[in-house]
């Protein structure tokens, strides 16, 4: 491990996030892009839900995070509060893995 | 500025907001533990372990970068590895620059907070105020946890392991109540679901850290945008 790697990794990783919000900012995009950018948010967040369910490394895997998940799910379906839903998400999936 | 934050602080619809943030928070800093003690496992010192999580700041690039480097592999493999993943942060950027005020030297500031639970966090609430604070607090929340962390797990040399309490299950949860208000409208329901799709699609054949990229980009050809209401009369 080299500071070269800290701070080439810190200088590449603000760029990528100053790009998005510094760069291309407040400037107006073409109409179609615009209109997609709002549906951007639940298309990420879907595929984050969908990987953190699923994913370890690039092995796609059924395991108790799924019943956490569908806990969660269904907790967020009954309108819980957000910190309920994560309670419930990591209750659970601990209860089953425990069980295995 | 203070006094405004705190206003912010007291509002009584920033109540859930700021709990969620902290327990988001409280989350991550678990993980962070575990990476301060692979961290200095692959070598780097107690310093550069938390240099890392101060100046990099995104979870999964560093725990890539490090198993990296454990496993013999070199600077560069390292490196590009992490700022794969490092990239969906220019999407999340680019999502959060609508909804943020302020001028140069905040975003520059706003630009090192932005990772996947700042971004979700920040787009879910409908009203622009509370998406900032949101945005924000969970920022703030998540970087001071990420780092506290960080710097216990270099310092004891060993962690509790997250899975004991599903604690890996704790964000999704999260993302599942965030992604709810998306799901209310047609175009945000189709959205999700071929973002979730896919991600599960590609996870197997592209590189780690892609399949995100993917689904977000995708949006702007899978999802026909919403037809303007009106048309220009004349041209």
């Amino acid at each position: 491990m080299t500071w070269g790697l800290v701070l080439g990794l810190a200088t590449g990783a603000y760029l990528f996030k100053v790009l998005g919000l510094v760069v291309v900012g407040d400037r107006s995009l073409p109409a179609v892009v615009e209109r997609c950018l709002n549906l951007i948010p639940a298309a990420l967040i879907a595929a984050l839900i969908a990987k953190d369910t699923f994913s370890v490394g690039q092995h796609l895997q059924v395991d108790a995070r799924l019943a956490g998940v569908t806990a969660a799910i269904i907790a967020a379906w009954r309108r819980a509060p957000v910190i309920v839903v994560i309670v419930i998400g990591a209750g659970v999936t601990a209860l089953v893995r425990s069980l295995r | 500025m203070t006094p405004a934050v705190f206003a912010t602080l007291r509002d009584r619809r920033v109540r859930p907001i700021l709990t969620t943030g902290v327990t988001l928070g409280l989350a991550v800093g678990v993980y962070a533990i575990s990476f301060g003690v692979a961290g200095v496992a692959a070598g780097a010192t107690t310093v550069q372990t938390c240099a890392m999580s101060l100046l990099v700041f995104t979870g999964a690039s560093q725990f890539s970068a490090v198993s990296v480097i454990a496993s013999g592999g070199s600077i560069g493999s390292a490196m590009s590895g992490a700022l794969l993943l490092a990239a969906r942060n220019g999407v999340f950027g680019l999502t959060m620059s609508r909804r943020l005020t302020g001028r140069l030297p905040t975003r520059l500031l706003a630009a090192q907070l932005t990772i996947d639970e700042s971004t979700a966090m920040g787009t879910t609430p409908d009203d622009p105020d509370l998406q900032r604070a949101a945005f924000w607090i969970t920022g703030v929340s998540v970087y001071v946890f990420w780092n506290l962390g960080t710097l216990i797990g270099a310092l004891a040399g060993n962690a509790i392991d997250p899975k004991t309490y599903g604690l890996d299950a704790a964000i999704p949860a999260a993302f599942v109540a965030m992604i709810w208000p998306h799901l209310r409208t047609r175009p945000g329901r189709r959205a999700a679901a071929v973002g979730a799709v896919l991600c599960l699609a590609t996870i197997p054949v592209v590189p780690v850290g892609l399949p995100i990229l993917i689904a977000a980009l995708a949006i702007l050809i899978a999802v026909p945008a919403p037809a303007p209401t009106t048309q220009p009369a004349s041209r």
